[in-house]
């Protein structure tokens, strides 16, 4: 790798920022993969235009980070020259996309969740979270809504497709406790108003995920048993290869803009 | 489940490709319709191919609606309409063109009343 | 779109073609009327119609694949949106022309499967690499500059839903030739290696652009009936001199060479190209392409990767319709 990682000044609203933008940016390259390769033409466009959102998001909270850090780093720089111990998404959005039950099963588990969190964020008392949470509710409960579509026929369509479904919701299951938590950093945010409690949204997430998955006749793990780590950054070795294809040109060309 | 399920009628027509064996099934047909401004009506934009209604509306929403084009959307499915037949065109709509007194410049209203 | 649902009762005695019939069928075509889906057509119009707007689409959907192996890549977020929505777009595309296309009859399975069974074709010039980041400036550039001229013509074609499928298309490719104009400026402007990306990739791509807009007109088959029934309203070479006076300055902009040393500017203005290689373009065609093999490997992957789930939901709507008819006799 020619051009070295850059460091950023962490303070716990820069950390809590580029954590929600890693999220946004990891689930949006992952969904950018399928990209001519969907199952269908029509779900070719359905997968992009979530991608092209969450890309959007991803933009906005890289843009307001590098802001309220004040170093002169910006949404690239942010994007393609942090390295994998830097990234800080949640460990289910870099699970590789598999077979499209665990595609849509990924993006269910997480748009449960984010049509919730971005709700509650915009009453956030930052006027920058409050705003992108604003845009971000929308399409996220669009996300809930097509993947929740589509956990029913597939729960519910043939033999083969229950089968696979019920095999991404086992496989992907440990990895949505992640999403409740909030470590010492956040805590003062959610203090301050800031931020929202993230374990607050639990009772509702699993009701919302429990009434699709009832309705797909599938059904939820029992194991409450739940993987760690990519808030610290300590990821599954995925996101290092995705990281190595998404950063490529920046590493190669050090310095050059495009 | 039947070939052309919820196609209706489908038929072989004369012209189709000669010698293809239909070795992926048909998916409905549906025909899309968007609002693209209140006060407006809905407009037809063209079709696509969804199991059901649920998913025809999703998929109108990814492919018609991509630059704000929309307000609303309808979906109907294809076989829904009725048509008329391009051949009966003269019975059908010639009668009605000889009608020009229904149409304000048939009239005369002397100038000076102004406009009416 | 119509056909398959509408007005199928006389379908069988379509086919009855006498000559009055198609001379009145020309005379409409002749007065610019636009022809629609359940209107009488002759059997070969309704034939090289099906042929080439499902080439079309299928040439919009093997062509994600070229552009979608950078998205992964893309330099900059900016870059990465842009180029995801252009390529989705693509998609888009395709599916407007299997729509047209399926109004003439054929659907969009069979259309389809002729593709993935290598009966049916797409356009040559996907067929090629897209090796670094300067090809995606290119293609935008001018496959897609290419493929705008010769779409244009095709939104006054004589066949309804073709015209509105290309209008609506037309429309929304205006922003992807300058999406690929704009990279190229920035690496125009760029480091000495960004420039030497640029050109490679001029280099790689200017006689397989060129070969887009089909044989030569002496050679070209279709040409004829094409035009006379106004599905086609230039030559290909027309279309192709055209591109190439077009392309010449905003190469010369770029500070870019064309790869052809013998080309010159003659008195009527127009810039005369030296002699295509259509060995390579037949080449290409018969699937001996660098990439043919790969284009066709990806879509029946795609496809075939797919059908548990295009499966599944038709299973699931069958499901539904069974119980809305048990819940409505109870």
């Amino acid at each position: 790798m020619a051009v070295a990682s850059i460091s950023v000044s962490e303070t716990p609203l820069v950390l809590y920022t580029l954590r929600r933008a890693d999220d946004a940016l990891i689930l949006g390259h992952r969904l950018s993969e399928c990209c001519g390769h969907a199952p269908m033409l029509e779900e070719d466009m359905a997968l992009a235009n979530m991608g092209l959102d969450l890309l959007g998001q991803a933009r906005e909270l890289y843009s307001y980070a590098a802001k309220v850090e004040g170093k002169g780093n910006d949404e690239d720089k942010l994007a393609y020259l942090r390295d994998v111990r830097q990234y800080r998404n949640l460990l289910l959005l870099e699970q590789p996309n598999g077979d499209f039950a665990h595609t849509m099963v990924r993006q269910f588990f997480y748009s449960a969740f984010a049509d919730l969190y971005w709700r509650a964020m915009m009453k956030s008392s930052d006027p920058t979270l409050a705003a992108i949470a604003a845009k971000s509710e929308k399409e996220s409960a669009y996300h809930l809504r097509h993947s929740s579509e589509w956990i029913v026929r597939l729960g519910d369509g043939t033999e083969q497709s229950h089968a696979r479904a019920q095999a991404a919701i086992d496989h992907l299951w440990a990895f949505t406790g992640e999403m409740f938590e909030a470590d010492a950093s956040e805590r003062g945010l959610i203090d301050a108003g800031i931020s929202i409690d993230p374990a607050s949204l639990r009772p509702q997430w699993l009701k919302t995920v429990a009434d699709v998955v009832n309705e797909a006749t599938l059904a939820l793990p029992q194991s409450d048993w739940m993987q760690q780590g990519g808030r610290d950054g300590r990821h599954s070795e995925h996101l290092g290869h995705l990281l190595s294809e998404l950063q490529s040109m920046q590493r190669t060309f050090p310095g050059a803009t495009w | 489940m039947p070939k052309n399920a919820g196609t209706g009628k489908w038929r072989k027509l004369p012209n189709r490709i000669e010698g293809t064996v239909m070795a992926t099934p048909n998916t409905p047909l549906w025909e899309v319709f968007i609002r693209s401004r209140n006060g407006l009506a809905h407009k037809h934009v063209g079709s696509l191919h969804a199991s059901d209604a649920t998913m025809a509306l999703q998929n109108a929403r990814d492919l018609y609606t991509r630059r704000g084009e929309g307000l609303s959307i309808w979906v109907v499915p294809s076989n829904a309409i009725t048509a008329s037949d391009p051949a009966e065109k003269g019975m059908m709509f010639e009668p009605a063109e000889s009608k020009i007194y229904r149409h304000p410049t048939f009239y005369e209203v002397p100038d000076e009343v102004g406009h009416m | 779109m119509y056909t398959q649902a509408l007005n199928t009762s006389d379908a069988d005695d379509r086919h009855i073609e006498d000559a009055a019939r198609a001379a009145a069928f020309q005379a409409r075509i002749d007065a610019e009327e636009r022809i629609e889906p359940n209107d009488w057509m002759p059997a070969a119009y309704r034939k090289t119609l099906t042929r080439q707007i499902s080439q079309h689409a299928h040439s919009e959907i093997v062509g994600m694949l070229p552009e979608g192996n950078w998205i992964t890549r893309a330099p900059s977020l900016r870059r990465k949106a842009a180029l995801l929505a252009k390529v989705q777009d693509e998609c888009g595309h395709g599916l407007y022309l299997y729509a047209a296309a399926e109004t003439l009859g054929a659907s969009r399975e069979e259309l389809v499967d002729l593709m993935l069974s290598g009966k049916a074709k797409y356009s040559s010039i996907f067929n090629y690499p897209t090796l670094t980041w300067a090809d995606i400036g290119v293609i935008g550039w001018l496959v897609d500059g290419a493929a705008i001229m010769n779409q244009i013509p095709l939104c006054r074609c004589s066949y309804g839903p073709y015209a509105r499928a290309m209008i609506r298309v037309c429309k929304e490719e205006s922003f992807h030739q300058r999406q690929g104009y704009e990279i190229m400026v920035t690496l125009a402007r760029g480091t000495e290696e960004q420039k030497a990306m640029a050109q490679d990739a001029l280099n790689r791509w200017w006689w397989p652009v060129l070969m887009m807009f089909g044989p030569p007109d002496q050679a070209s088959q279709h040409s004829d009936t094409s035009t006379r029934w106004k599905i086609k309203r230039f030559s290909n070479d027309e279309l192709r001199q055209k591109f190439v006076d077009a392309t010449v300055p905003q190469a010369q902009y770029l500070g870019l060479t064309i790869p052809d040393p013998g080309m010159k500017q003659n008195e009527a203005g127009h810039w005369e190209y030296s002699a295509i290689d259509w060995d390579e373009f037949k080449q290409v065609l018969a699937g001996n392409g660098p990439c043919n093999r790969d284009r066709m490997a990806a879509r029946r992957k795609a496809h075939d990767e797919g059908a548990w789930v295009r499966e599944a939901a038709e299973a699931y709507a069958e499901k539904r319709r069974h119980r809305q008819v048990a819940q409505a006799a109870e």
